[in-house]
């Protein structure tokens, strides 16, 4: 049952939280040992929510949009007293002493926080496979990847032990695994979702953001974590978004660019339901033209100078002081590297490297200097193309879900992944990927919808049709 | 622009960054991360001269609050999480010694 239904239910008392919960927890137990998508489970703080809820419900009182839905959280997420990992060994045990600015907020909401997933270690990765804690399983088909960073979130909601989960989102992290998943996967615009809470990857790029089975659950999800937070000096300045009022809206009239930079050199089948999603768009009324935006082709260069350029810096506190595990040594130099050695994995280390290298005197200019350079272009290149269109389409990942193995032995092939979502970090939109066609072993294809900063709600209103008018999945 | 980074240019990064690899760590990141900066090497090519850079996607400005006391997190809350902590404070490994 999806989050807006569940919810609906809850609060006119037809059904209690805590059956939902039940429900929930009792697929979790049952399937989460084999996928591994979820790395904790906090059944006694959902169980206290869910009661709180029923207690409401039962005074007549509303217990809030998200009244007794089950909620997964990517494990990079503080929650007060529940132990963080970020799928890394550097972490230990390390308990939050505060809370999420998202976690608050779905919590006043009525949601039941039920655990935290596993994730490419501290968000670095397109497969889950670089997790401390050992990949997820993409439900879809086991011998395969979920996707990453959100792999576990992304699994959790396509197992169907939780309808919504958050992610988080610094190069296609919540879109791929959702693409890989089939389900939907929504990464915000900048500044909208309070990053309070969030641990730091690299932060101009990160974004919280929702997975869910249905697109009105996304646009249900951002209404209840977006808006301004005084503890997120980049939070925009804006009241919560008014999403769900919208999503029939539909696309009559809308311009759609269908962007060549953004399928070409996909695997056939990805290119053709991108396509086919572009005559969806027309038969609803939109008005559907062919783009091209050359600067699209430079964003993987300059994302991976300067993800791990924000990421060597953001990295830098993890050094067995004040938190987490400390492996000891003789001084303080040594403790820190050893206890950073033994620590970070080996995906983590190679950004920490790059990052640094690509910030050291002498290559400033010509690495990170030249990326923030091409951030400027690709900022006016979206701008040029959204005076002619509202949204634009293309594919989410090149390819469907690969197997365990395939990829890990090379960094380079695995960032290819990543070609078609991170143009969008780069200048700050939003974009989501919709679950629409299926491709090699009936895996499942997503597409992707971008629109201009804080277009949210003409974005979501184009998923939905391509949502209601897909073929079978 | 080739990279042409060298394994002395990982080990000296692998310093800063307060990493210890091994011989064949070393030998195994020098040839992937040249793989990456040979990747971005694109981005080197460009005449930019004339483009300013963009660190973040809407431009930041100081966030400002009233100069106001508010409750902050209990000392001991945090020092619970540290993995050494005496009298309130860190604990570390000892940075100066006793004798001259």
């Amino acid at each position: 049952m999806n989050a807006r239904t569940t919810a609906q239910r809850v609060r006119r008392g037809e059904i209690s939280a805590v059956s939902v919960l039940e429900d929930s927890l009792a697929r979790i137990h049952a399937e989460n040992p084999r996928l591994n998508a979820f790395l904790r489970l906090d059944e006694e703080g959902a169980r206290a929510a869910a009661e709180r809820v029923d207690a409401l419900v039962a005074a007549g009182d509303d217990p809030g949009p998200l009244a007794g839905v089950p909620i997964a959280l990517k494990d990079n997420l503080c929650q007060r007293g529940v132990v963080t990992t970020c799928a890394s060994r550097i972490l230990g045990e390390w308990r939050p002493p505060y809370t999420a600015t998202v976690v608050e907020r779905l919590a006043g909401a009525g949601a039941l926080l039920v655990g935290k997933t596993n994730l490419d270690e501290f968000a670095m990765g397109s497969s889950t496979e670089n997790s401390a804690y050992g990949p997820t399983l993409n439900p879809r088909d086991l011998s395969r990847v979920p996707g990453g960073s959100s792999g576990g979130s992304a699994a959790a909601v396509a197992a169907d032990f939780t309808p919504v989960a958050l992610g988080s989102d610094t190069g296609g992290s919540i879109r791929q695994p959702a693409s890989f998943c089939g389900v939907v996967g929504l990464k915000p615009t900048y500044g909208l979702v309070s990053r309070f809470g969030l641990v730091a990857f690299a932060s101009s790029l990160d974004q919280i953001g929702p997975f869910s089975t249905t697109v009105e659950d996304a646009a249900l999800t951002l209404e209840v974590i977006g808006g301004h937070d005084p503890r997120d000096s980049t939070s925009l300045r804006v009241g919560a978004p008014q999403l769900v009022a919208h999503v029939d809206d539909g696309v009559a009239g809308r311009r759609v660019g269908l962007v060549r930079e953004l399928f070409e050199g996909a695997d056939a089948e990805v290119v053709a339901a991108v396509h086919t999603a572009a005559e969806v768009l027309r038969a609803a009324g939109a008005d559907v033209v062919d783009l091209s935006i050359p600067e699209l082709s430079l964003g993987l260069s300059a994302y991976y100078i300067i993800a791990p350029a924000e990421a060597s810096s953001n990295l830098a506190r993890f050094d067995g002081v004040r938190f987490g595990h400390r492996v000891s040594g003789e001084d303080v130099t040594a403790m820190m590297e050893a206890t950073r050695t033994f620590g970070f994995g080996d995906e983590v280390k190679r950004r920490i490297m790059l990052g640094t290298y690509a910030l050291s005197a002498g290559y400033y200019d010509a690495y990170y200097g030249q990326a923030l350079k091409v951030r400027t272009l690709m900022i006016d290149a979206f701008a040029r193309a959204y005076q002619h269109v509202d949204l634009l389409l293309g594919a989410t990942a090149p390819t469907v879900a690969f197997p365990f193995g395939a990829k890990s032995h090379d960094p380079m092939t695995m960032y290819l992944n990543d070609v078609f979502t991170i143009p969008t970090n780069l200048v700050g939109h939003p974009a989501i990927s919709v679950p629409f066609a299926t491709g090699e072993g009936g895996l499942p294809v997503g597409v992707q919808l971008l629109g201009p900063g804080m277009s949210e709600s003409v974005m979501l209103a184009g998923a939905r049709i391509l949502e209601r008018d897909r073929e079978g999945l | 622009m080739s990279s042409s980074l060298s394994r002395d240019d990982v080990e000296k990064v692998a310093r800063l960054a307060r990493l210890r690899l091994t011989e064949a760590e070393l030998d195994l990141f020098t040839g992937q991360l040249a793989q990456i900066l040979d990747h971005a090497s694109d981005l080197a090519a460009l005449d930019l001269h004339d483009v300013a850079p963009t660190a973040h996607p809407f431009g930041l400005i100081n966030v400002m609050r009233d100069d106001l006391v508010e409750a902050s997190l209990p000392p001991e809350e945090i020092l619970r999480e540290a993995p050494d902590a005496e009298q309130g404070r860190f604990g570390v490994p000892r940075i100066v010694g006793e004798e001259p």
